[in-house]
């Protein structure tokens, strides 16, 4: 008689680089992964404890210890903050009797912070048991607790579905969409599959030529040319070759790629489709987050669709001896695993840390084989590029960043949500554009991108000037621009991987410093080592999240170097608000000495 | 490798992957013929401007050694495929900075690797290291033959420029061999990645992310440990986390390893 655990790893081959699907399977059954289950999987997959673990470890939804009945997740975002998400914590933790970081001791609720979820246009938002819950309310918090308590589901307490495919059957989800503005390629009109009528009649180098004649740079921020990615991808000599499709978006205020899979995930599957030709690929993998997991059975209907209709298995689209196949890999809550090499070791059942590159994944990704990792935009673009041609696609945007782009615009507007323009708009028109109130700065392109004030308003947003992956937080007057940077330095701590030595505690360095500045007993010396500290982390890091995790300090010293200013003490070398008394406090009281504060 | 290689030797390469080990082999081959043909195939490159030559192959640590120039690391281990973690070897070539235990040597490299830049960098990383975890060097096991603590010598640290932060860490004392102090780790990973089981399983694995992370023991193969391997694994640590039990302060002040010339000295003293 085989366990619970033994059959789960048995249906997923005894295969260890599917690690991340048995954790995701026993959490669904006994909501954490524990001592004895840890010991039966390495039994079964013949590695030993510490490597099942240092995997489990990784990531925030996963857990040793038994969590709550009821798990709440609430976002910690910047602009979770601006819409009142510590009242809303507060209303949490007294109705719940617990801690955030803790669990009650009734084992009813866990309770956690949680870094974006993807919903900064209905924040505060949380996951609970997998059902995503936006625009949370105190009244609200009372009621869910009140129900839970009561024995009520999650789904039961669903009390209102978000619009288009969110009220779906299979999704009946109370997250709205927020498309604020369509555009000519991604949201355009589009009748699904009709992009392979045309595939049929290309070879794949041809694919290739059109997409590199469209000038397509990615999607997810670093604007690598996609149609030369997958070149090279095609020139590795191995013909086992793989796509990978980033459905991770962790960047903070990011959001468009949930639209994206909630009313056209057709066009990315095609766009899946239409790579995998190119390229020569054995498999396509969606590795989608789990805060998206509400999304699940609507995305696995629509492959079976293309499925029975052709477009996926043999002879795809009706082409002779293209086989290909997409199967859905789940993340567990780890921002690094957007960074394409820690993508590729999270859908290997690893740890999500970057590799060392070169080899770049091109030629040495997933399996050790040629993969191209993309963008859920990109791929949505080259469907388009394919079905009217590189020249079309050309015609829009500016000299150098062809196509249109989406942007997913929070904080302080009155039209938080998606919006899709062309490259070349200005930060000021897009302010108006979606109704920004009184803008004192705009955090471009989420934490790791660049802070900007009134100054660089005019600047334009392509990549001959301003490039980003489409988060914009717009941060109003009345907020704090240190409390704000802060938030974002808190958030590189947190999703670190831990692997570079700098990236692991400069960044608590880095924050324990701001914080003695936020307090009023920072002195002007403090904002020099600031800024000279934030120097190396672009330097000394391997990855992105690394390398740009004091973006936020470094671009907020250079806009505003008077909200800093304001805060230290002038004229001063030392902070001369030492508290002695405090600073033995610990020892004072154990030697029974005074004072004790 | 070598001592890895003496008693690890079949799994050290499990450790490698596929690839990697194509790679590794084809370079022992490339070595090979190199002997026979000497001065055919060398890689000229310049360090800090001046001229030098070595293997193909040869990753930019190893090659700078071959020339007498020291580039300093930590999670380094010969024979075993680097981790570019620690971030101390970081170097300039051709103007970017990139780690050089992980960077293959090529034809025309220009490397900066004694620049103001580079060595404030690698002192913020010592000193980083140093607040990270909480390093009593006076009574540590390792004093005088720990890398960290020479490095912080060889960089002429004081005391660290960051404030300590104190933070708690769990000691493992439950194996019959080995201890693991986190106090002292400096999660190199050259455990991790190196010291496997006869049948290529893990003793030693990160657990948790981030500033939280810290090294783990397989409980159940670490009770297996003899003393030979609790030996390795102490030496194959470069700090004073891996202990082995029953054994204190072996080398009396003035014999250690770092106490008469600072590390790296026996790197440069050649070709000199």
């Amino acid at each position: 008689m085989s366990s619970q655990v033994q059959s789960i790893v048995d249906k997923f081959g005894n295969d260890a680089t599917r690690l991340m699907d048995i954790f995701i399977d026993i959490s669904k059954d006994k909501g954490h992964v524990g001592e004895e289950d840890i010991a039966e999987i390495a039994d079964q997959l013949n590695i030993s404890r510490v490597d099942v673990e240092q995997t489990l470890s990784f990531y925030h939804f996963f857990s040793k210890e038994p969590r709550g009945k009821y798990n709440i997740y609430l976002n910690n975002s910047v602009v979770a903050e601006f819409m009142g998400r510590e009242e809303v914590a507060d209303a949490v933790e007294k109705a719940t009797g617990t801690q955030f970081g803790s669990v009650s001791e009734d084992g009813l609720f866990g309770l956690y912070d949680t870094s974006c979820i993807g919903m900064n246009d209905q924040e505060p938002a949380a996951i609970i048991n997998g059902v995503v819950f936006p625009k949370i309310t105190t009244y609200r918090v009372r009621e869910l607790i009140k129900s839970f308590r009561a024995g009520k589901t999650v789904t039961e307490m669903v009390n209102s579905f978000g619009g288009g495919q969110n009220q779906s059957a299979l999704i009946k989800s109370m997250v709205t969409n927020n498309l604020n503005r369509r555009g000519a390629v991604i949201f355009s009109d589009h009748t699904a599959g009709d992009s392979f009528i045309k595939l049929g009649s290309m070879k794949p180098k041809e694919v290739i030529e059109e997409v590199k004649n469209s000038n397509i740079r990615g999607r997810g921020g670093a604007g690598f040319p996609t149609g030369l990615k997958w070149e090279f991808c095609t020139r590795a000599g191995n013909k086992e070759r793989y796509l990978l499709c980033n459905a991770d978006e962790g960047e903070p205020g990011t959001f468009k790629d949930r639209v994206i899979l909630t009313e056209i995930p057709h066009l990315l599957f095609e766009g899946m489709v239409i790579a995998g030709y190119a390229i020569g690929a054995k498999e396509g993998i969606l590795y989608l987050r789990l805060e998206y997991e509400y999304l699940q059975n609507h995305l696995e209907t629509i492959l079976d669709d293309f499925r029975k209709k052709g477009w996926l298995g043999k002879n795809v689209a009706g082409i002779d001896g293209f086989n290909y196949d997409i199967r859905i890999q789940f993340g567990a809550g780890a921002y690094v695993c957007g960074e394409e090499t820690a993508l590729i070791e999270s859908c290997e059942g690893k740890r999500g840390e970057p590799r060392n590159r070169p080899p770049f994944p091109v030629s040495v990704g997933y399996l050790d084989k040629p993969t191209v990792v993309n963008n859920v935009e990109t791929l949505c673009s080259v469907v388009k590029i394919i079905q009217n041609g590189g020249e079309w696609y050309k015609s829009m945007g500016t000299k150098e960043t062809s196509g249109t782009k989406l942007l997913s615009i929070s904080g302080d507007v009155r039209y938080p949500g998606v919006f899709e323009i062309e490259w070349g708009m200005t930060i000021r028109e897009m302010l108006e554009m979606a109704g920004a109130i009184d803008p004192k700065a705009v955090q471009v392109g989420g934490p790791s991108g660049r802070l900007i004030g009134e100054n660089e308003f005019d600047r334009t947003i392509c990549y001959e000037d301003l490039p980003t992956g489409g988060a914009m937080i717009i941060i109003g007057q009345n907020r704090s621009i240190l409390d704000v940077i802060k938030n974002f330095t808190e958030f590189f701590i947190e999703e670190s991987c831990g692997s570079c030595a700098p990236c692991r505690y400069l960044t608590v360095i880095l924050r324990n410093r701001l914080q003695k500045i936020i307090d009023g007993k920072g002195v002007a010396k403090d904002l020099e080592y600031l800024a000279h500290w934030g120097k190396q982390m672009k330097m000394a890091n391997r990855c992105g999240l690394g390398q740009t995790a004091a973006n936020p300090i470094l671009s907020g010293l250079e806009n505003f170097i008077q909200d800093f200013e304001a805060k230290i003490e002038k004229g001063k070398d030392f902070d001369t608000k030492f508290d002695l008394d405090k600073a033995i406090q610990e020892s004072s009281r154990a030697v029974g000495r005074f004072p004790q504060a | 490798m070598s001592l890895i290689k003496r008693i690890f030797s079949s799994k050290t390469e499990e450790n490698i992957s596929g690839e990697q080990k194509k790679e590794y082999s084809e370079n022992e081959d490339h070595k090979n013929t190199n002997k026979s043909n000497v001065m055919n195939d060398k890689i000229k490159f310049t360090i800090d401007g001046k001229e030098c030559k070595a293997d193909k192959g040869a990753n930019l640590v190893e090659a700078a050694k071959a020339n007498g120039i020291f580039i300093p690391t930590l999670c380094h281990l010969e024979g075993v495929k680097p981790a570019g973690s620690c971030r101390i070897c970081n170097v300039k070539i051709n103007g970017r900075f990139m780690t050089a235990c992980t960077t293959e040597i090529a034809d025309g490299m220009m490397i900066e690797n004694n620049t103001t830049d580079i060595q404030e960098l690698r002192n913020i990383i010592i000193e980083t290291l140093f607040v990270s975890g909480n390093h009593y060097c006076p009574a540590c096991e390792k004093s005088g033959n720990c890398e960290l603590q020479a490095l912080g010598y060889r960089y002429k640290m004081l005391v660290p420029r960051f404030p300590f932060e104190f933070e708690e860490k769990v000691v493992d004392a439950s194996t019959p061999k080995i201890f693991i102090d986190r106090n002292r780790c400096i999660l190199c990973k050259r455990c991790v990645r190196s010291l496997k089981t006869k049948d290529g399983k893990s003793i030693f694995a990160i657990n948790g992310r981030g500033h939280k992370a810290m090294i783990n023991i397989d409980h159940e193969l670490a009770n297996k440990m003899t003393d030979e391997e609790a030996q390795n694994a102490m030496d194959t640590c470069p700090v004073g986390s891996i202990l082995k039990k029953e054994r204190g302060y072996v080398d009396p002040i003035g014999s250690r390893k770092y106490d008469k010339k600072p590390i790296g000295s026996e790197i440069e003293s050649v070709n000199k």
